[in-house]
C-alpha cells in the first residue's frame, strides 16, 4: 500500500471539481461520486458570472470593498472572516480559469472584461457570454479529467451517495452509494469525505434549480449527526418564468428596458391579457411605489408578486403575474433583450413581444446549509463541505456572482484542510471493525424496505404536495402560525411516506426507488427549514416576518443550528464572527439593486 | 421552433387529449416495444412535463398498468444536454421540445418518443454516452498548467478569438451530432463532438502547446478520415457549433502535421 490518501468527493459541480483537482495536483487520491455525469451538474446553468475584484476598470475596487459588499449584502449574518479569505482570493481565482481557458468575454486590448452586479457600484462580474456556470464547470471538468485519465481520480457517476460510514469513534471513514442503474450498494472507505452536492431547491417542487438538486445528500448527514446552519434563508428571484416543470430565470432587465408588470383588476379573469382593457389591468408596483414603480429593489418586487398572488390576484387564479413588453417597439426589444426574450419564447412558446409574460417569483438558492468552521469542516471529524451544500459566506442574503466564487473557494479550501487533517489524525482500524459492513446492511434495509411497501400513497404526490406547502407558508412572507401548521403538514406528509408503494415493478435502472429516498429526506430538511423560520423572530434579508418587521441585532445576530432528533430538529444558537467590520443597518432604499 | 415570418404558428385547435407513443425497453439486452399513453392536453407542456405526468400514474391508453417509463434530465433548460432523445423521428432535447410546436409540425395528435440509436439503450428513453466523454480524453481536452497556484493572468486574447472559442466551448456532449452522422456506428469513429474541442483546444495560446498529440488521435484508425461530409452534424447541433468548420481546419492540419510530423520525430 503506498501512503497516498483517499478523499471522497461527493458532487461534481463547481465546488466538487474545484477540490478534486487540488487533492489530484498535491498527489493524492480522489473517488468522485455524482448522481449525473459531473459535465451536467447544476453548476451549468449559471448564466451571470462570478465576481472578483480585479479592478481593472479604473474604479477604485478592491478586494475589501468586495468584502464589505458581500458582508453588508448579507445582512451581517455571515461569519466574516471566510468571507474576507474569499474576496481576497477571487482575482486569483478569476486568473486561474483564464488561465485553464475559459472563453471570458474581452476589452478591446484583449483583457479580461467585467459587468455590473446587485449590490455593488463596481464593475466586478467576469463572464464568458450568457453561459458563465457552464464555461467554469467545464474547465474544471476538463482539469480533473486529466487526473482521471492519468488514474488519481476515479468517477463514479451515476452514483448516489445515500450515507455516511461512521466508526465507533463518530469518526467519518467513508460513504454508502448506490449504483443507479443497477441499484447495488457499495461502501467506499475514505480518509476523510467533502460534501459538494448543491441545493435543495426541490425541497420547494419547481424552482430555479435542476432536477438534482434535492439536498437529499446533505439530509443524510444532518440525520447522522452533522449540523445543519441557517436552513431558514432561502433566496426567492423575483422574476422568474413558470413552466409546467421547472421555474426558469427571467432577467431583471426587463423591467430595467420598461417592462411593466400587472394583474387583471378582477380575481379569475378568463380573458387572454391583450383582451384585458387598460382600465382594467392593475399596474400594482407602479400603483404602490410611484418613485421606482416596476424597478424597486429585488426583496420587495418579490414580496409584492407574491402577496398579489396569495390575495387572489394571480392571472387566471394561478401563481403568476403579467410582466408586460408588448408595448414596446419589437425592433428596440430585438435589440436590447434578444437573448433573454428567445429563451421565452423557447420555453413558453409565447412571443413575449406581442404577449405579456407570465412571471413568479422563483426559489433560487438556499444561503443555509452544513455548518462548517473557517477551513470548510464540519463538526464530524473526516466530513468537510463546500459549495452551496455549505452555509458560509453569504449569511441573510446572497449578492448574485458570489455563489460561482464561493463554490470555487470553498472547494479549494476544503481539499488542503481535509488532507491536513489527514495528515494529522491517526489512521488506525481502531473501531473500524465492521463499520462498512453494517451501514451497508442498514442501507440495503431501507431500500428493501421502499421496495416491498405496498401502501395506497403515491410518492410523486406527496412530493407535489410538499412543493407546494413550503413555497406558500415558507418563502417569501412567513407567518408564525403557518409555519406552526406547516411543520404539522409535513409530520403528516411524513406519516403519509411510510404509506407508499412504488409503482414501477421493474428495478433497472429505476427512478421510483432513488426518487422514495431522496423525498423522505427532502421531508426531514423542509421540517429544519420551517422550525428555523418559525423560531427567528425577526426579518433578516431574505427571511421577511410581516409580525415582526424589523431586524434584530440584540437578540438574533446569530447562526442557526439545526441537530437531527428524531422527534424534531433541535435549534440553538451561535454567535456570528463580525471581527472586520462592525454590523449597520441596510438600506438600498436610495438606489434600486440590479440583478442577475 | 415552428415560426413563419418569424410569428410563431399556433396551435389553434388543440386535441383533448394528448397521445404519447415510447420505445421502451426494460434493460439493456432486452427487445425493443412500444407503448401509447393518453394525457389531457394543457398549453405549455413540454416533453418533459408530459413524462413527468405519465410517471405519476403509468397506465396506457388501453388502460393496462405499466411501469413508469425512465428517462434522464436536470437542467431543463437546454444547457446540460442529458435529456437527448429522438422526437418525431428528430434528435434533439427533450425539455427544450415544446408540444405544441410538435403538434402544429405533424398536424396530428401524437408524438413519438425514441431513444437515441447509436448508443447503448439503457432502459426506455435512457442511453449510455460515456463513450462521449471517452473521446474527450483521447483528444486531450483540457490545458496543461504548471500548476493551480496564483502565476497571474492568462494570455491576451482577441475579442474575434473569445468569438470563435466561445462558440466551439458551448458544446454540451449532448451527441445530437453523432446520432445524426452517417459515419458513426457504435464508437468506429470518433465524431464531430470530439473534431469540434480540438479546434477549441488548438486555438488556444497554451492549449496549442498540445497541439500534436491531438493531431495525432485524429490520424488513428477511428480519426477524421472517417467523415464523409455529409454535414447532418452541423444541421441538429442545438448550440449552433459551427462543426463542419472545425472538421475542415482540423483536416488541414491534420494533413500538414501527416506530411511533416514525421520529420520532427
Ligand atoms: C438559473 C440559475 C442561475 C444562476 N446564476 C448564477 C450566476 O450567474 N452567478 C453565480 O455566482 N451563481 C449563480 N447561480 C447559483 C450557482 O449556480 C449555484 O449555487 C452553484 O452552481 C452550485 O454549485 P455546487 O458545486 O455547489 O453544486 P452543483 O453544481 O449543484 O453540483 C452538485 C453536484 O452534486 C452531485 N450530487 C448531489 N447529490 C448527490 C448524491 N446524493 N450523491 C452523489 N452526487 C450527488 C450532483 O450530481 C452534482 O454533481 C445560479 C443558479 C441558478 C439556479
Ligand atoms: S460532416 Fe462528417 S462528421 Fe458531420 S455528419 Fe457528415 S460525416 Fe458525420
Ligand atoms: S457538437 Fe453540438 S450536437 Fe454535438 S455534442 Fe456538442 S452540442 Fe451536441
Ligand atoms: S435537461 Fe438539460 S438539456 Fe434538457
Amino acid at each position: 500500500m503506498s501512503n497516498k490518501i483517499n478523499i471522497a468527493i461527493v458532487g461534481g459541480g463547481l465546488a466538487g471539481l474545484a477540490a478534486a483537482m487540488k487533492i489530484a495536483e498535491a498527489g493524492h487520491n480522489v473517488d468522485l461520486f455524482s448522481v449525473v455525469p459531473v459535465k451536467r451538474s447544476h453548476s451549468v446553468c449559471a448564466q451571470g458570472g462570478i465576481n472578483g475584484a480585479v479592478n481593472t476598470k479604473g474604479e477604485g475596487d478592491s478586494p475589501w470593498k468586495h468584502f464589505d459588499d458581500t458582508v453588508y449584502g448579507g445582512d451581517f449574518l455571515a461569519d466574516q472572516e471566510p468571507v474576507r479569505r474569499m474576496t481576497d482570493m477571487a482575482p486569483a481565482i478569476i486568473h486561474l480559469f483564464d488561465r485553464m481557458g475559459v472563453p471570458f468575454s474581452r476589452t478591446k486590448e484583449g483583457l479580461l472584461d467585467f459587468r455590473r452586479f446587485g449590490g455593488t457600484l463596481h464593475h466586478r462580474t467576469a463572464f464568458a457570454g450568457a453561459s458563465t456556470g457552464q464555461q467554469l464547470l467545464y474547465a474544471l471538468d476538463e482539469q480533473v479529467r486529466k487526473y482521471e485519465s492519468e488514474g488519481s481520480v476515479r468517477k463514479f457517476e451515476g452514483w448516489e451517495m445515500l450515507s455516511l460510514v461512521m466508526d465507533d469513534h463518530g469518526v467519518c471513514r467513508g460513504i454508502v452509494a448506490m449504483d443507479l442503474q443497477t441499484l447495488e450498494l457499495k461502501a467506499f472507505e475514505a480518509d476523510a469525505v467533502i460534501m459538494a452536492s448543491g441545493g435543495p431547491g426541490l425541497i420547494y417542487g419547481k424552482s430555479t434549480n435542476s432536477q438534482v438538486c434535492t439536498g437529499s445528500a446533505v439530509s443524510a448527514c444532518y440525520q447522522q449527526g452533522a449540523r445543519y446552519a441557517n436552513g431558514e434563508f432561502i433566496q426567492v428571484h423575483p422574476t422568474s418564468i413558470p413552466g409546467e416543470d421547472k421555474l426558469r430565470l427571467m432577467s431583471e432587465s426587463a423591467r430595467g428596458e420598461g417592462g411593466r408588470v400587472w394583474v387583471p383588476k378582477t380575481q379569475g379573469d378568463e380573458r387572454d391579457p391583450q383582451n384585458i382593457p387598460e382600465s382594467e389591468r392593475w399596474y400594482f408596483l407602479e400603483d404602490k411605489y410611484p418613485a421606482y414603480g416596476n424597478l424597486v429593489p429585488r426583496d420587495i418586487a418579490t414580496r409584492e408578486i407574491f402577496q398579489t398572488c396569495l390575495d387572489g390576484y394571480g392571472v387566471k387564479g394561478e401563481n403568476q403575474v403579467y410582466l408586460d413588453l408588448s408595448h414596446i417597439p419589437a425592433e428596440t426589444l430585438d435589440r436590447k433583450l434578444g437573448a433573454i426574450l428567445e429563451i421565452y419564447e423557447m420555453f413558453i412558446g409565447d412571443d413575449p413581444r406581442q404577449v405579456p409574460m407570465r412571471i413568479f417569483p422563483g426559489v433560487h438558492y438556499s444561503m443555509g446549509g452544513l455548518w462548517v468552521d473557517f477551513e470548510q469542516r464540519t463538526n464530524i471529524p473526516g466530513l468537510f463541505a463546500a459549495g452551496e451544500c455549505d452555509f458560509s459566506i453569504h449569511g441573510a442574503n446572497r449578492l448574485g456572482a458570489n455563489s460561482l466564487l464561493s463554490c470555487v473557494y470553498g472547494g479549494f479550501t476544503a481539499a488542503p484542510s481535509a488532507l491536513e487533517y489527514v495528515a494529522n489524525v491517526e489512521r488506525g482500524d481502531s473501531g473500524t471493525n465492521g463499520i462498512y459492513d453494517a451501514e451497508l446492511k442498514k442501507q440495503k434495509e431501507i431500500n428493501d424496505q421502499i421496495v416491498h411497501s405496498n401502501g395506497s400513497e403515491n410518492q410523486y404526490k406527496i412530493h407535489e404536495e410538499m412543493g407546494k406547502l413550503m413555497t406558500e407558508n415558507v418563502t417569501v412572507i412567513r407567518y408564525n402560525d403557518r409555519l406552526q401548521e406547516t411543520d404539522n403538514k409535513l409530520l403528516e406528509l411524513i406519516d403519509r411516506f411510510q404509506n407508499i408503494s412504488i409503482n414501477d415493478s421493474n428495478l433497472w435502472a429505476t427512478q421510483a426507488v432513488p426518487h422514495a429516498r431522496q423525498l423522505w429526506n427532502m421531508l426531514q430538511l423542509a421540517r429544519v427549514i420551517t422550525l428555523g423560520a418559525l423560531n427567528r423572530n425577526e426579518s433578516r434579508g431574505a427571511h421577511f416576518k410581516p409580525e415582526f418587521p424589523d431586524r434584530n441585532d440584540d437578540e438574533w445576530l446569530k447562526t442557526t443550528v439545526a441537530e437531527y432528533s428524531e422527534e424534531a430538529p433541535v435549534l440553538s444558537y451561535e454567535q456570528v464572527d463580525v471581527s472586520h467590520i462592525e454590523p449597520r443597518l441596510r438600506d438600498y432604499s436610495k438606489s434600486s439593486k440590479k440583478a442577475d | 421552433m415552428s415560426s413563419k415570418n418569424g410569428t410563431k404558428v399556433r396551435l389553434d385547435a388543440p386535441p383533448d387529449k394528448l397521445r404519447v407513443r415510447i420505445r421502451r425497453r426494460e434493460k439493456t439486452d432486452s427487445p425493443q416495444y412500444d407503448e401509447v399513453f393518453e394525457i389531457p392536453y394543457r398549453r405549455n407542456l413540454n416533453v418533459i412535463s408530459v413524462l413527468m405526468d405519465i410517471r405519476k400514474n403509468p397506465v396506457t391508453a388501453d388502460g393496462k398498468e405499466t411501469t413508469p417509463p425512465v428517462w434522464d434530465m436536470n437542467c431543463l433548460e437546454q444547457v446540460c444536454g442529458i435529456c437527448t432523445m429522438v422526437i418525431n423521428g428528430r434528435v434533439r432535447q427533450s425539455c427544450s421540445a415544446l408540444i405544441d410546436d410538435l403538434l402544429v409540425e405533424s398536424g396530428g395528435n401524437e408524438i413519438r418518443l425514441e431513444p437515441m440509436s447509436k448508443f447503448p439503450n439503457v432502459r426506455d428513453l435512457k442511453v449510455d454516452r460515456s463513450p462521449m466523454f471517452d473521446h474527450l480524453k483521447k483528444v486531450h481536452a483540457w490545458v496543461e498548467l504548471d500548476g493551480y497556484h496564483d502565476l497571474g493572468a492568462g494570455p491576451h486574447t482577441s475579442q474575434s478569438m473569445q468569438a470563435e472559442r466561445y462558440a466551439y466551448s458551448r458544446c454540451m456532449t449532448c451527441g445530437c451530432c453523432l446520432e445524426a452522422c452517417p459515419q458513426y456506428f457504435e464508437d468506429n469513429y470518433i465524431g464531430p463532438q470530439a473534431i469540434g474541442q480540438v479546434r477549441l483546444f488548438n486555438m488556444h495560446p497554451t492549449g496549442q502547446m498540445d497541439r500534436e498529440e491531438r493531431l495525432d488521435a485524429m490520424m488513428d484508425d477511428d480519426g477524421i478520415a472517417n467523415c464523409g461530409n455529409s454535414q447532418n452534424c452541423v444541421q441538429v447541433c442545438p448550440m449552433n457549433i459551427p462543426l463542419t468548420r472545425a472538421i475542415y481546419e482540423t483536416n488541414r492540419e491534420v494533413t500538414v502535421h501527416g506530411l511533416f510530423g514525421w520529420l520532427k520525430k
